[in-house]
């Protein structure tokens, strides 16, 4: 029942939050009407940041600690931030195309988002290589955490380079930025997504805390 | 209404990928809970 209700709270903070996108934000004077794939664009990009971050926190604490529900915290955010960061990696392009007339270029902010999205990709594939689960639990969160290093560089890639990609709308240069409403928006669109992480990650670490719980079951009736 | 189409693709894919992502960890627990029962049923046979 609680789920249910989860539920159905973070589908209506998301519908709330694409009305407001598609109808309440005013209209861009340059870009007109493709410019509201901003607010799934970079509150997905913000939600699969925090994702990743939630993971390397938990890869540092089971490298400290030894204990499964780290891991079981940094495989799920992982794969959970990985979701986000498809949605950037669709949603930018499909922007990009009317606006720059290409619908990819190597830039810098492209090109360490795409790296990240490699890393975190090659992370998961790591975990299902290897079969004894604290070898895998460790080494899975030595290369989560080198795995996060990107994470500075997606941020800071367009205040350090001059790139393609549009400059930061929030802690950029003087003059740079939004309208109010339309921050307003954005700022209610990455609440409805923070939500929307929230549910997607408790649902994937009761998924891996059931298959910890296998593993041990499996291994207990091994040596009974 | 220029660029509606391109609009309406990323909102619609966007979803898309959320909620098959969604539907694929509920499908991914469901045959893990009916993995639980068989390893357990067939313990119990064992026993």
């Amino acid at each position: 029942m609680k789920n249910v209700l989860f539920v159905a709270v973070v589908v209506l903070l998301l519908g709330a939050g694409a009305y407001a996108a598609l109808f309440i934000a005013p209209t861009d004077a340059k870009q007109g009407l493709i410019y509201r794939i901003l607010f799934l664009h970079v509150a997905s990009a913000w939600t699969g940041l925090t994702a990743f971050f939630i993971s390397f926190i938990a890869n540092v604490l089971y490298v400290w600690r030894r204990q499964p529900k780290w891991d079981w915290l940094g495989v799920s955010a992982a794969e959970t931030g990985l979701v986000f960061t498809t949605v950037v990696l669709v949603t930018g392009p499909i922007w990009a195309h009317p606006v720059w007339g290409i619908w990819w270029t190597w830039d810098a902010r492209l090109t360490s988002t795409f790296v990240l999205w490699l890393l975190y990709i090659s992370y998961l594939l790591l975990r299902t290589l290897i079969e004894e689960p604290d070898r895998r639990a460790l080494l899975s969160a030595l290369f989560g955490i080198f795995a996060f290093v990107d994470v500075p560089l997606v941020f800071g890639s367009i205040r350090w380079w001059r790139t393609q990609h549009p400059q930061p709308i929030i802690m950029g240069e003087p003059g740079s930025g939004l309208d109010p409403l339309m921050y307003k928006v954005l700022f209610f669109m990455w609440f409805a997504m923070l939500a929307l992480m929230a549910l997607l990650l408790r649902q994937r670490y009761l998924l891996e805390a059931m298959r910890g719980d296998v593993e041990t079951m499996r291994r207990q009736w091994e040596v009974a | 209404m220029k660029n509606l189409d391109s609009l309406f693709a990323a909102y619609m894919i966007g979803w898309g990928i959320f909620f098959v992502f969604y539907l694929t960890v509920a499908r991914r627990t469901a045959a893990l809970r009916e993995e639980i029962e068989r390893l357990k049923n067939s313990h119990n046979r064992g026993k």
